[in-house]
């Protein structure tokens, strides 16, 4: 099963590098390294939010809120830069952090206290977070020319060829592995959705395990509303309006179960990339938008579909190796 | 012998504990107390609230009333973590891990070995995993997903669990019910170990062999209530029944004589790529055959097979002298074949839903007006089969996720019977099931013989296979290895085909 697991992101992998052949059949500019990192970059927030919305699934939840959490943070954020051009960017970047780990948690506690469903609690906040930004803001926008240069910087900063914005999705995804793969929350985000009437005997709390998801996503969320809002230089209400859909399906072409319980940050960050290549490249090789969305969706059906088949068990072992050498 | 000072002051003692559920009193005022280096065995019926006392022992359920206290200290267990601080561990009833995760991580979920930075050191939870399975004889990967084990490996791994706890008490709810000879027998050392360090046991289980074999102590219960305590050395089985269920129980196995009728079913050459192989008998009508075997010989996969669940590579099924291709258990149903699977919780039952709809879920398209539902009818229907099986219900809108075990197994018999079939395939009929509804599950299956219907009973209780079967197939590693009946019968056949000990001898 473990190798079917690392199969699974070998598959996905393996359909990254016939999508880029396909492409560079057509478009070959589209696979040289320049441009590559640029598509990287460009997929680095949907990787960030993908990570985030993988854990929450895993423990049988969804989170609908994160990008109207993002935008709520990023309005924040640009209207702090507003009134306050002296705020160094890194405290920014720490209340965005934090406004969306509360933000999270709220979603959490509505989940874990009152036991209300997460598709309904996510759907409600989705609107409220929206609702906040139009009443903050009163429907206007912060425009470029309103933020500080250092506020727009941070996500652009060169480091070794690479922009900041791609170091963060990196590191966020190394922190996310080590999280998930050697830390008992991380451990107890897996339990949780697998089997929660087990993880109770287990002394696993259910609904704190399913609040730390969400203050995860949240959390995730939060920094990228300041990134997305430095990076595109402009907050409004609608920005990254429909952006929770295509997390879930990063997510869910990532092989992250729905149901809970499977998945990995591999598989999350693989399934981000593949839907980030598609978005990049069907307009370079002039698709119109009608197919692209169409593209996508078939994606997410066949992603789906290989998923179920790989899950089906293949049967017990039990025909002793006289049948094997036979 | 223990001198009995070490029984003078118990690790752990329950006073006047309660609990109750909406509309059942599952415990009601019950006192227990576990000594050091001592078995103490929790015996009673179906729902007599042995489960529900391991769960309040170990922090999952919260009592109503009473104390529990350690070491003459009043303790508390608002969590299962609580407990395990206070050393308690326990083997559930019912397997409760994680199909998704490792043997390995299983195992140590929750007090993993922590490296640097306060990280999980996979490493050394592989070893030590390695480690435990190797101390029960358990011949499991620690890297194998738990999805990919059978029920028995599922249940090494849940007893390796408890033991990765340093534990002072350790409770074991029916550990052997799922378990084979060899593995039943590396239990008993291990609890022989246990005992030797001083750790209280509490063992629960129906079996009265075993119980005499390793108690010391004994506490019986009856529908919630406390009924006597003492020291095995001073009773007798008959005894502990009479306690447990108020009356004398003979264990004699209905008397029958066979009324073998016409050829009803017949397999050819059933096979499939892992699980088992060249698989064929014939069962006539009126017939039980035993199918004897080891735990993990690969019965309940080929049973599974027939019913349609999982799909042969080869293999032909007949009934009544018609191939009928089944592809599917809705095809099986159609066909006349049920089967009653032994894992009641993930195969059987759907614990939502009342004790009423299970009953009747197989069998709602055969009543008269197909598609739509007479209440009158089907309430009719699950009171006349969960009557005949002897289920205790406070009502049979109970949802069946409420009723103990034993009670649970049995609304998932009365399921399949509710549908009338010709064969009937019976997977560890009497599993967990208490010593006076045993005795009704057997009458009913030579009830059921008598009237026609051929019965298939996989088992792994020599006496029980014995006791009901006209003839027997033993089954090893996923192939028949003998097909035994008459005089033949005898244990000693029987288990040395299941050992593969038989040529040996020969
Ligand atoms: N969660 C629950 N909700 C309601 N009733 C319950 C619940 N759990 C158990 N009960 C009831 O409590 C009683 C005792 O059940 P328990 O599981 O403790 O029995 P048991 O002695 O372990 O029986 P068995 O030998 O069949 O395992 C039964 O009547 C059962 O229906
Ligand atoms: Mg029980």
């Amino acid at each position: 099963m473990k190798q079917l697991i690392k199969s699974r992101e070998a598959i996905l992998t393996a359909a990254i590098v016939v999508l880029l052949g396909l492409i560079a059949t057509r478009f070959p500019a589209f696979v040289t390294p320049g441009n590559l990192a640029a598509v990287f970059n460009d997929t680095s927030p949907l990787i960030i939010l993908a990570i985030g919305q993988m854990i929450v699934i895993l423990t049988k939840c969804i989170d609908l809120s994160v990008a109207a959490t993002l935008a709520l943070t990023g309005m924040v954020c640009a209207m702090i830069n507003v009134a306050a051009p002296g705020v160094p960017v890194f405290v920014i970047v720490a209340v965005a952090i934090g406004m969306g780990m509360a933000l999270g948690a709220f979603n959490g506690v509505l989940t874990w206290k009152l036991g209300i469903p997460p598709i309904v609690v996510t759907l409600g906040t989705m609107t409220i977070y929206r609702g906040i930004i139009f009443l903050i803001s009163d429907g206007k926008w912060v425009n470029s020319h309103e933020m500080t240069p250092a506020f727009k910087a941070l996500p652009r900063v060169a480091f070794l060829g690479l922009p900041a914005l791609s170091w963060l999705a990196i590191a966020i995804i190394l922190i996310a592995f080590v999280a998930m793969t050697r830390t008992t929350l991380g451990r107890a985000f897996f339990a949780v959705g697998g089997n929660p009437h087990a993880a109770v005997y287990t002394g696993i709390n259910v609904g704190r395990t399913q609040f730390w998801a969400f203050v995860a996503s949240g959390g995730l969320a939060g920094l990228t509303g300041y990134l997305w809002v430095s990076r595109y230089a402009v907050a409004y209400v609608d920005i990254a309006l429909g952006f929770e859909l295509d997390v879930v399906a990063a997510c869910v072409i990532g092989g992250i179960a729905i149901s809970g319980g499977i998945g990995s940050v591999g598989g999350a960050v693989l399934g981000a990339i593949f839907l980030g290549v598609i978005k990049n490249a069907l307009p370079v090789v002039n698709i119109s938008p009608f197919w692209q969305m169409a593209i996508s969706g078939s994606a997410i059906i066949i992603a789906i579909a290989v998923n179920t088949r790989a899950g089906r068990s293949k049967g017990r072992v039990i025909l002793k190796k006289t049948e094997a050498e036979a | 012998m223990l001198a009995d000072h070490a029984a003078d002051a118990p690790i752990l003692r329950l006073d006047r504990i309660t609990k109750t559920f909406p509309g059942v009193k599952a415990l009601s005022e019950v006192q227990l107390a576990l000594y050091p280096g001592q078995v103490t065995a929790l015996i009673g019926e179906n729902g007599a609230g042995k489960s529900t006392l391991v769960k309040v022992l170990t922090g999952i359920y919260q009592p109503d009333g009473g104390q529990i206290t350690v070491d003459g200290t009043p303790v508390s267990f608002p969590t299962a973590q609580d407990a395990a601080a206070h050393g308690i561990t326990a083997i559930h009833q019912e397997t409760v891990l994680f199909d998704d995760l490792t043997v390995a991580e299983n195992i140590f979920l929750g007090h993993a070995p922590k490296g640097r930075f306060g990280l999980i050191d996979t490493a050394a939870q592989r070893r030590m995993a390695r480690d435990l399975l190797d101390s029960i004889g358990a011949e499991i990967d620690p890297d194998t997903r738990l999805r990919d084990l059978g029920i028995a490996s599922k249940h090494l791994v849940a007893i390796s669990r408890a033991l990765s706890i340093d534990a002072r008490v350790v409770v074991m709810d029916e550990p052997t019910a799922a378990l084979s000879h060899k593995e039943i027998h590396e239990l008993y050392d291990l609890v022989e170990q246990l005992k030797s360090q001083g750790k209280a046991i509490l063992f629960i289980s129906h079996k009265f062999d075993e119980i005499f074999k390793i108690a010391d102590r004994y506490t019986v219960f009856r529908d919630g209530q406390f009924v006597a305590d003492g020291r095995i050395a001073d009773v007798t089985e008959g005894d502990l029944v009479k306690m447990m269920v108020g009356r004398e129980v003979d264990q004699i196995f209905p008397k029958r004589t066979p009324n073998i009728g016409a050829e009803v079913l017949e397999v050819v050459g059933y096979s499939h790529p892992t699980e088992f192989a060249d698989i064929g008998f014939t069962l006539r009508a009126g017939e039980i055959l035993g199918f004897y075997g080891l735990v993990g010989a690969g019965r309940s996969e080929f049973m599974q097979a027939l019913f349609g669940i999982t799909k042969p590579s080869k293999g032909v099924t007949k009934i009544d002298g018609q191939i009928r291709v089944i592809r599917s258990p809705a095809e099986a149903v159609n066909a006349g074949i049920v089967y009653v699977p032994e894992d009641r919780g993930l195969q059987g039952a759907i614990r939502p839903l009342p004790i009423f709809q299970n009953v009747t879920l197989a069998s709602l398209n055969r009543t008269p007006r197909k598609g739509f539902i007479n209440l009158a009818n089907e309430f009719a229907l699950a009171r006349e089969y969960t009557k005949r099986l002897d289920l205790r219900a406070a009502s049979l809108d109970t949802p069946v996720g409420n009723l103990s075990g034993g009670n649970q197994q049995k609304v998932v018999i009365a399921k399949w019977l509710a549908t009338q079939p010709k064969v009937i395939i019976l997977d560890e009929p009497t599993k967990g099931i208490d010593i006076g509804s045993k005795a009704a599950v057997h009458d009913f299956m030579a009830e059921l013989a008598s009237q026609g219907l051929a019965v298939i009973m996989v088992s792994s209780e020599i006496p029980e296979v014995l006791g009901m079967s006209d003839r027997v197939i033993v089954m090893r590693d996923g192939r028949m290895v003998a097909e035994v009946s008459g005089p033949e019968m005898t244990p000693e056949t029987l288990v040395r085909h299941a050992a593969g000990i038989a040529e040996a001898t020969l």
